[in-house]
């Protein structure tokens, strides 16, 4: 008999294997729901099924009775809004940051002591800071995503920057690059995809950031609904609210990867 | 005949038997390492030098001692009678045995890059009919190697040695001084080895290149130099293996060799791989 470590599925199989989980966590919940149903019909921890359309029918097709708006979407817009700027910007900072440092030594030895230093203070330590010089607004929420995932972007970048082989940096300069050109045109280009596989990465820290500063302070957005309703307990608005926010993590980073396999094709095929 | 006919051709050789090339007690240690020791040698123009030795014996330190990306410890190394320049320039051309071209750029685009670094000096890129005009010169050079066909590729598309002849056409574009190629056909299938011992050839013929390549094959080092050099040293002392750097132990004018000195040679290299 093969070992264990040189069987592998066939895609059928593969498929089968991994649907399995799901249907499983689905029948579970389904079984705890009814079961504390039969022992309580106003049992609010685990909704049945019809609750959860109940309640996005409520907040996602229907117009709030308070102000006309439809809660849900208006949530999901004014959450991603922070969510793509504060990546945005971080994306920006570490790119410039990043070539540059690890592109010439005299500024990594000037700059990378402060953003290592800078990387270790805790982001959730500085977020009152944050909301006491930019006040509770946008920016602030916006800052702390910037502020939580740019240290690592930037020496992720250095990093990368610094593993381009040192061949072609020589070659570069025999045909006759100075230091702007060659990182114009030989650096750049071959960081942006690799830009684009750190941001995958920090995309979860980012969403971290984002709901921790909603649930801290904000009047709308994903993050800051959860944590309104988990006053009323009422899982069946928060379960599917996290659902939406796990699509929506799903969503980005299938497009970051799509719209990298679509910008550097040499880069994919090359690995 | 006037004068005048009778003064150029005897000008041109004048010039090419001019040394290009000066090693003077040259020696470099890395640390407590004492790699190279005592390298002395001249090089005229459109010679082809050949390199073999031992691995680790410092073939490549001295190549990149020339390409100005290793500063050597001590003595003067002189291009055109100048010290050389302690950067890499357009004046000394290089290919690697790999990573030499750029994954990122198409195979017109590799070649047209040293145009858009002349004519662009901030962005390094050009736009419009100038880009395309850069990308149409680059044909000849593309033809010269023999990658016209594959113009439009990038360099994942590319076989290794195909990979080499673009790094070689990136290289000739900018007309160096000197050629230095280290080890550039190691990775490649014995095959398309004799296919590209035929382009450099060609290559060193018709652009009068002065060549500096480092080989792992005696053979290859035999077939294509004019001048074959052996890196060794000359003195060992077993308990300080560092105390005595590689110098070069034969300075052999190709052509003129038989096969006695190749079989030397041989044995000398092989004694060593024993012993290391
Ligand atoms: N950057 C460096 N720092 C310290 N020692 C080095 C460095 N580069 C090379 N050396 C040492 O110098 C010696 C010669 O290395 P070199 O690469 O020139 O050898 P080589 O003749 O090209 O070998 P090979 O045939 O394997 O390519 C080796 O002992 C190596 O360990
Ligand atoms: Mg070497």
């Amino acid at each position: 008999m093969k070992r264990w470590i040189n069987k592998t599925p066939s895609k059928t199989l593969a498929f089968v294997l991994g649907v399995i989980p799901f249907i499983l966590v689905m029948a579970l919940y389904q079984w705890g729901s009814d079961a504390r149903k039969a022992e309580n019909s106003n049992d609010k921890l685990l909704p049945s099924v019809g609750q959860f359309y109940s309640a996005i029918d409520r907040l996602a097709f229907t117009p709030s009775k308070r102000t006309g708006e439809y809660i849900f979407w208006k949530d999901t817009v004014s959450s991603l809004k922070r969510l793509l700027m504060g990546v945005a910007c971080a994306a920006a900072i570490a790119l410039v940051l990043g070539l540059i440092t690890g592109a010439i030594p005299l500024m990594a030895a000037n700059l990378s002591p402060i953003i290592t230093t800078l990387s270790l203070i805790p982001p959730m330590a500085v977020l009152p800071l944050l909301f006491i010089v930019f006040g509770l607004g946008e920016l602030s929420k916006v800052m702390l995503i910037i502020v939580g995932i740019t240290p690592f972007l930037i020496r992720d970048l250095y990093q990368k920057t610094k593993e381009i082989p040192q061949e072609q940096l020589v070659k570069a300069q025999t045909l006759g690059a100075n230091s702007v050109q060659l990182i114009n045109r030989v650096l750049l280009p071959q960081i942006l995809p690799r830009l684009l596989d750190a941001l995958r990465l920090s995309l979860g820290t980012a969403w971290l950031f984002l709901i921790a500063a909603e649930a801290i302070a904000a009047t709308e957005g994903l993050g800051y609904r959860i944590f309104l309703v988990r006053r009323y307990l009422s899982m069946d608005i928060i379960l599917p609210y996290v659902m939406w926010i796990t699509f929506l993590a799903f969503l980005l980073d299938w497009l970051l990867v799509h719209a990298s396999k679509k910008a550097f094709p040499w880069y994919h095929s090359a690995k | 005949m006037t004068k005048q006919n009778n003064a150029q051709p005897a000008n041109k050789t004048d010039e090419s038997a001019q040394t290009q090339i000066e090693f003077n007690h040259v020696a470099k240690s890395y640390g407590e390492n004492l790699v190279l020791d005592n390298i002395n040698c001249e090089v005229k123009r459109g010679e082809f030098i050949t390199m073999v030795g031992t691995s680790g014996c410092g073939k490549s330190t001295f190549l990149n001692m020339l390409l100005g990306t290793v500063a050597h410890s001590k003595g003067d190394i002189l291009l055109e009678g100048k010290p050389i320049v302690a950067e890499p320039s357009p004046d000394r051309g290089i290919v690697f045995q790999k990573y030499s071209v750029f994954p990122h750029l198409s195979v017109r685009e590799n070649v047209a890059i040293s145009k858009e670094f002349e004519a662009s000096p901030v962005l390094g890129r050009l736009f419009g009919e100038r880009r395309k005009q850069a990308l149409t010169e680059t044909d000849e050079w593309l033809e010269a190697v023999g990658l016209l066909a594959a113009k439009d590729k990038y360099p994942h598309e590319l076989s290794g040695g195909m990979q080499q002849r673009l790094a070689i056409a990136q290289a000739l574009i900018k007309h160096p001084k000197v050629l230095l190629l280290d080890e550039p056909f190691g990775a490649l299938d014995p095959g398309i080895r004799k296919d590209m011992h035929k382009l450099v050839l060609e290559l060193w013929k018709k652009y009068q290149l002065t060549i500096f390549m480092v080989t792992h094959d005696l053979n290859e080092g035999f077939y294509l130099g004019t001048r074959l050099w052996v890196f060794d040293k000359t003195r060992h002392d077993p308990h300080a293996p560092h105390r005595y750097g590689s110098t070069i132990t034969f300075d052999l004018p190709i052509g003129k060799t038989d096969e006695a000195s190749f079989v030397k040679i041989e044995k000398s290299l092989e004694s060593n791989r024993l012993s290391a």
